[in-house]
């Protein structure tokens, strides 16, 4: 089969009749260009809102859950060890804030290769004291550096910086929500007040804004030797140990283990945001879905051109077969005909797509919600761009295969013999 | 002697479709290397439908065919295809061209399809049949753009481009007025000289088949 030939034959049809060419084109590239910018947009959304919740989220995070007690003092007892008991009014057990053997715990963690970052929080409930009013506050006393490497709470510091805080011994990262009830701004000292009564002035070194108003409303963040001033703690005193790892997928079993051999609850975070991996796929499925259908509506265009094409050129089919060209080679010059519709075509849609997603990378979007982001989100993975492709050449090629094959079978004496 | 260019030996050919018609019975012909045949008979005869079984593009029939002394009765459609273009040049009624091709394109089509040649010499050769019939001016010519009688001459130069070793021509002059049928007989009758070449005619142009060299009869079916 002489590749070349067939090819130059197949390029003299397209371009006799490059309006229909490139409408067959166009149908693949609109296919293709939509399938670019959906997944773009729908991944970029995907990747916003996941971040939005799951950077912030640590893999595995430890603490002492307030709960009551699995095994109910009566339960114990072995002479209703058969019976059905019910407990009335259960109320929980009184459990200690601190972890204990925090910095052993740390030390233990961070000889481990999983794990790739631990920071400790030292989480404080107390009050923004406003005159004579008191707004709930939650104060976390953590390492700003830390926070903002593993964290990115950078992304969500409106005004003034994580470092700012790390100069600060007595500053406060202050929720921008309750920065706008206090009427209090960077520069500005705050007072706070925890459970122990302790009142400290705390200077407001930056504005912090998660994009959820009730976070931002309470919570702040300060210097874990702060925290533990406020709690009249110590310095091993650690309430929480927020840890990333290496394999997200193996979280779940990590936590079970700490969790038995610390005594703490250790919460993963597949557990703690099921839904958010729910929602990432099924925005994946529609765009698929999409994507696809508009595919399989290029194709249908492209089998009927060919299929008209084939017909207009039953002469020309019956000739090449008279002169010795195999029912193969026919097939393959409508073949390729499919094929290069789909490559131009293909090449063209990602090309729009791609123009399409630049736009929409630069169109204005502003919501409170979310302080860092500009534009509209785009992911530019290069993945997209090669489904993209091989997809409008598959479809492109069945598309063209049953009417090739069609062509494949004419027999030339029919038609010679029909004129 | 004379070699055997094509043979054929108790070659029959039945429609099924709608009913049973014989078409051919029994046909046993043969013709020699230089050979200027022409056959002949009224329309619906089996003339054109025995053309097509020797040009090997109708294989639904019982009996043997051989070319150059080989069997081709049975033989797979690809290489029966590669016969057809290496060994039988094919002229029909009709000026079977590619409408969107030049002339050239059109002429060196089954050479570049054998393969044998590069694309320079293929085009060398190509210029060379069009000089031959006197057509190179048309060359680079759409070949939808030339007339009926430039176009037949133009299918008898892709017939001739890879040295066949039989031509077969199914009503060459049918479409044509009578100085073109000349021209075409001429140039038909100077290559059979010339070059040595058979030539098989299907004509009912009675003028034409009395200036072959052999005229085979037929009607019904039958050769007479």
């Amino acid at each position: 089969m002489n590749i070349k030939l067939l090819f130059s034959i197949s390029k003299t049809h397209l371009l006799t009749r490059k309006k229909q060419s490139m409408i067959a084109a166009l149908g693949v590239t609109f296919g293709i260009g939509t399938y670019i910018i959906m997944m773009g947009f729908m991944n970029g959304l995907n990747g916003l809102l996941d971040g939005l919740i799951l950077n912030r989220t640590p893999h595995i995070h430890l603490f002492n859950e307030i709960k009551p007690a699995a095994i109910q003092p009566l339960q114990k007892v072995l002479k209703y060890k058969n019976m059905e008991i019910m407990v009335h009014s259960i109320k929980p057990k009184r459990v200690q804030l601190k972890i204990h053997n925090a910095l052993p715990i740390i030390n233990y963690l961070s000889e481990r290769k999983e794990v790739i970052g631990i920071t400790p929080q030292v989480k404080v409930q107390g009050f923004y004291l406003g005159g004579n009013t008191q707004l709930s506050a939650l104060m976390i006393g953590a390492d700003p550096m830390k926070e903002k490497e593993f964290y990115q709470l950078n992304e969500y510091i409106v005004q003034g910086s994580c470092e700012e805080l790390v100069k600060t011994d007595k500053g406060i990262l202050l929720g921008s929500g309750a920065a706008t009830k206090l009427s209090l701004n960077v520069g500005d000292f705050v007072q706070v007040s925890s459970k122990t009564g302790e009142i400290i002035s705390l200077k407001i070194v930056g504005l912090y804004q998660s994009g959820m108003a009730e976070i931002d409303n309470v919570q702040s963040f300060v210097n874990i030797p702060m925290a533990q001033l406020l709690l009249g703690e110590s310095k091993d005193f650690i309430t929480d140990i927020n840890i990333k790892i290496n394999k997200l997928e193996n979280a779940p079993k990590l936590a079970k283990e700490l969790s038995e051999q610390f005594n703490t609850t250790a919460v993963d975070i597949q557990t703690a945001n099921a839904q958010f991996e729910t929602g990432s796929s099924i925005r994946t499925l529609i765009s698929y879905a999409v994507s696809i259908t508009l595919l399989i509506v290029a194709g249908f265009g492209i089998y009927n051109i060919l299929n008209m094409l084939i017909y207009e050129k039953m002469n020309d089919i019956a000739i090449l077969k008279a002169t010795g060209f195999s029912g193969k080679d026919v097939k393959w010059i409508f073949i390729s005909q499919a094929l290069i519709i789909g490559l131009v075509g293909g090449t063209l849609g990602l090309i729009l797509g791609y123009s399409i997603s630049v736009l929409i990378d630069n169109t204005p979007f502003e919501t409170a919600a979310l302080p860092t982001i500009k534009t509209y989100p785009i992911d530019y993975n290069i993945i997209y761009y090669v489904i993209g492709i091989v997809f409008s050449l598959i479809a492109t090629f069945f598309a063209g295969y049953f009417p090739s094959k069609k062509a494949e079978k004419i027999d030339p004496v029919d038609i010679i013999r029909g004129q | 002697m004379m070699s055997k260019v094509i043979e054929t030996k108790h070659i029959s050919k039945v429609f099924r479709n709608p009913d049973e018609v014989k078409v051919l019975s029994d046909i046993s012909i043969s013709i020699d290397q230089g050979e200027f045949v022409s056959i002949q008979g009224k329309s619906g005869c089996g003339k054109s439908t025995l053309l097509y079984i020797l040009s090997t593009m109708d294989t639904d029939y019982s009996g043997e065919l051989f070319l150059d002394g080989q069997l081709l009765t049975g033989q797979a459609p690809d290489y029966l295809a590669k016969i057809r273009n290496q060994k039988i040049g094919f002229v029909f009624q009709f000026h079977y061209l590619l409408a969107e091709f030049t002339v050239l394109e059109n002429v060196m089509l089954p050479a570049r399809k054998l393969g044998l040649k590069s694309d320079k010499e293929i085009e060398y050769d190509a210029m060379q049949k069009l000089k031959l019939l006197g057509i190179e001016d048309h060359a680079l010519k759409i070949s939808s753009r030339i007339s009926g009688g430039q176009k037949q001459r133009v299918a008898i130069a892709r017939a001739l481009i890879n040295t066949p070793s039989i031509i077969m021509a199914d009503e060459p002059t049918g479409n044509l007025d009578s100085k073109n049928s000349d021209i075409v007989f001429a140039i038909f009758k100077e290559l059979a000289t010339d070059q040595n070449l058979s030539f098989l005619i299907v004509t009912h142009d009675d003028d034409f088949a009395k200036r072959t060299d052999r005229i085979i009869q037929m009607e019904d079916g039958r050769i007479i």
